[in-house]
């Protein structure tokens, strides 16, 4: 059996990788960036003609940005069904395949009647596993193929991010606050947290819709979605929506007045209380750790 | 400049999600509704697009006769007139919906002209299928950019930035053209007293499509199970801050 996986750089791709090879031994590769500049028509082109040709049981990608919309171009122009984000699919079996819903909160287990299945792959789902690469199909012949409008859609122009800062998706600490924070000021004390702690500062999307913080700064399903080694959520219910952003962190503390509070199921300390003492106690006590660190001759008559 | 808003009624689901008994919908008895946080933006968006450029806005759903809510909600922003495709409140799938909201949009733009910009989520908040808007566009014919943080049309194009890794990309696409947008895109308003006053009165035209078999079917829905974590209080207050500190260096963050 044949399978067509569309390949990008990442982790991601070679977690698509891994449930692709279920699909078939034989297994080709089209590019992400087969057609520079990116133009998501034209892959999605690229790769039904690559399909007709090749006829595949299967074509998958990863569910990263591209790889949904290349794929839900590619179902719509072939006239297919197309199940984004899956982490569980089987060959035959009626096409039955477990998908994410509410971003990670929610499992669909679905039927996918398609002679042809398109799927993604639900990033962070499935451990990679060595195997047999793909081949990648030599495209030149398909490129002539393609249509003036398969080129509309594409990027003209790049703006690089302004920088400064640490960056939310890759701090290894983050420090969250919530409606609990009460204003734009009160961030102050989470800032200075953040800051001693060389980590970024997050929020939950009351914060954002009130205008205290950008959306930048949004943890979750509709912001930003994070893996940190410890993330402190600070007067933050901890909603589906939001834990959808940060449920994969190693650990959780949750700062919270409400023991009961739903954040308490997914977190992995808590001190129970008013964030606006607790906070700030626990910056001071961080100095006065630094402050011996630093007073404390190490062995070898070094400085921390 | 004529443009259209696509949204989705959604339940406002709390602290966690709990199944109907037949395992094929959320329950939602003590639940109040919404849409995606993405879609509002799109509505925000529109508004503010007619608000500079004059011309009409409308706002669409397929859904249950409740939808009519988010449909004024959408009003009350600003929106000029709505569309309500009703249904039972069985689910569609992607391709179904994207069928019927094609053939909405071709029966409006055959009775008013032809919408210039056509706004939809990146993905829906419930079943986030990532598709409905490109598949609609795809059955247009018009171009589509998705995820995008920033729309600014001008002179018969819309300039479009998604943000990507290290950056933003830039698509400039023709008018008529569709775009799925993100949360972020701009801060929505609150709706006014005035503005839901002014929404009770606005037209919303409905229509009854059946439903086709579905071909992405859903069969049942599961809650994935929790890491089964039990938390550690650390203390209650500030004076619980040398534990966190002992915590954080065991952690090793510290
Ligand atoms: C489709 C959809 C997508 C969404 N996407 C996101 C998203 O990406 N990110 C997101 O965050 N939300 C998202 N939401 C919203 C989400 O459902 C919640 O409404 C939101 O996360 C709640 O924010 P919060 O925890 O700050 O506020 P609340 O739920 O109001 O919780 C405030 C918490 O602070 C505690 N508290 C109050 N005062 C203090 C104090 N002085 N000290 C200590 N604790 C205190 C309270 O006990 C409470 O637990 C989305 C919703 C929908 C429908
Ligand atoms: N039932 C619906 N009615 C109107 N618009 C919808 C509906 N379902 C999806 N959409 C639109 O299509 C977008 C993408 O949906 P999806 O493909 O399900 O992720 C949503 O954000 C909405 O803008």
């Amino acid at each position: 059996m044949t399978v067509l996986v569309l390949m990008e750089h990442g982790d991601a791709s070679m977690e698509a990788l891994t449930l692709a090879r279920k699909f078939g031994a034989e297994m080709h590769a089209v590019r992400m960036d087969a057609v520079q500049p990116f133009a998501p028509d034209a892959v999605a082109a690229l790769l039904a003609l690559v399909a007709d040709h090749l006829n595949p049981s299967a074509v998958l990608a990863a569910g990263t940005d591209r790889g949904n919309d290349v794929m839900a171009r590619l179902a719509a122009r072939t006239g297919l069904p197309f199940a984004a984000n899956c982490v569980v699919a089987e060959p035959g079996d009626q096409g039955s395949l477990t998908r994410l819903r509410w971003g990670d909160s929610l499992w669909e287990i679905a039927r996918l009647n398609s002679p042809r299945p398109i799927i993604t792959v639900a990033p962070h789902t499935f451990a990679i596993e060595d195997g047999p690469l793909p081949s990648e199909v030599d495209v030149t012949p398909f490129l002539t193929q393609l249509e003036d409008k398969d080129m509309l859609v594409r990027v003209s122009e790049h703006v690089a991010a302004a920088g400064g800062g640490v960056l939310l998706t890759e701090a290894k600490v983050v420090v969250s606050g919530g409606r609990g924070v009460g204003s734009k000021e009160g961030f102050a004390i989470i800032e200075e947290l953040a800051g001693l702690l060389g980590g970024a500062v997050g929020c939950s999307r009351v914060v954002t819709s009130a205008g205290w913080r950008p959306h930048t700064d949004q943890v979750g399903q509709t912001g930003t979605k994070i893996a940190p080694d410890l993330y402190i959520a600070c007067g933050i219910s901890g909603a589906t929506q939001h834990m959808a952003g940060c449920r994969n962190a190693k650990r959780i503390l949750a700062i919270n007045s409400d023991v009961e509070a739903p954040i308490m199921v997914n977190a992995d300390y808590a001190v129970i209380g008013d964030l606006k003492e607790i906070v700030p106690a626990i910056s001071a006590e961080i100095r006065k750790h630094l402050a011996v660190l630093a007073e404390s001759p190490l062995p070898g008559g070094e400085r921390a | 400049m004529k443009v259209l808003v696509c949204i989705k009624r959604v339940p406002f689901t709390g602290g966690k999600m709990v199944l109907a008994p037949d395992a094929m919908s959320l329950e939602t008895k003590h639940l109040g509704f919404t849409i995606s946080p993405h879609e509002e933006c799109g509505v925000e968006e529109a508004v503010r697009l007619i608000e500079s450029n004059k011309g009409e806005s409308v706002v669409l759903t397929l859904g249950p006769l409740e939808a009519a809510e988010q449909l004024r909600d959408a009003m009350a922003l600003g929106i000029d007139r709505a569309i309500h495709m009703q249904t039972d409140g069985s689910e569609w799938d992607a391709g179904a919906t994207a069928a019927a909201i094609v053939e909405a949009i071709r029966a409006d733009e055959a009775a008013s002209g032809p919408f210039d910009l056509i706004f939809f989520g990146n993905e829906s908040a419930d079943s986030a299928g990532f598709q409905v808007g490109l598949r609609v566009a795809r059955a247009l014919d018009r171009p589509c950019a998705t995820g995008l943080k920033r729309v600014v049309p001008a002179d018969g194009s819309v300039r479009c930035e998604q943000e990507v890794e290290g950056g933003r990309d830039v698509y400039v696409l023709p008018l008529p053209a569709v775009v799925t947008v993100r949360e972020g895109l701009n801060l929505p308003r609150y709706p006014s007293v005035p503005g839901r006053m002014r929404a009770a009165r606005k037209p919303v035209a409905t229509s009854t499509p059946a439903r086709p078999k579905p071909r992405l079917e859903l069969m049942r829905l599961a809650v994935p199970e929790g890491k089964g974590k039990s938390v550690q209080v650390l203390g209650t207050g500030p004076s619980a801050a040398p534990a966190v500190v002992e915590m954080l260096r065991k952690a090793g963050v510290l």
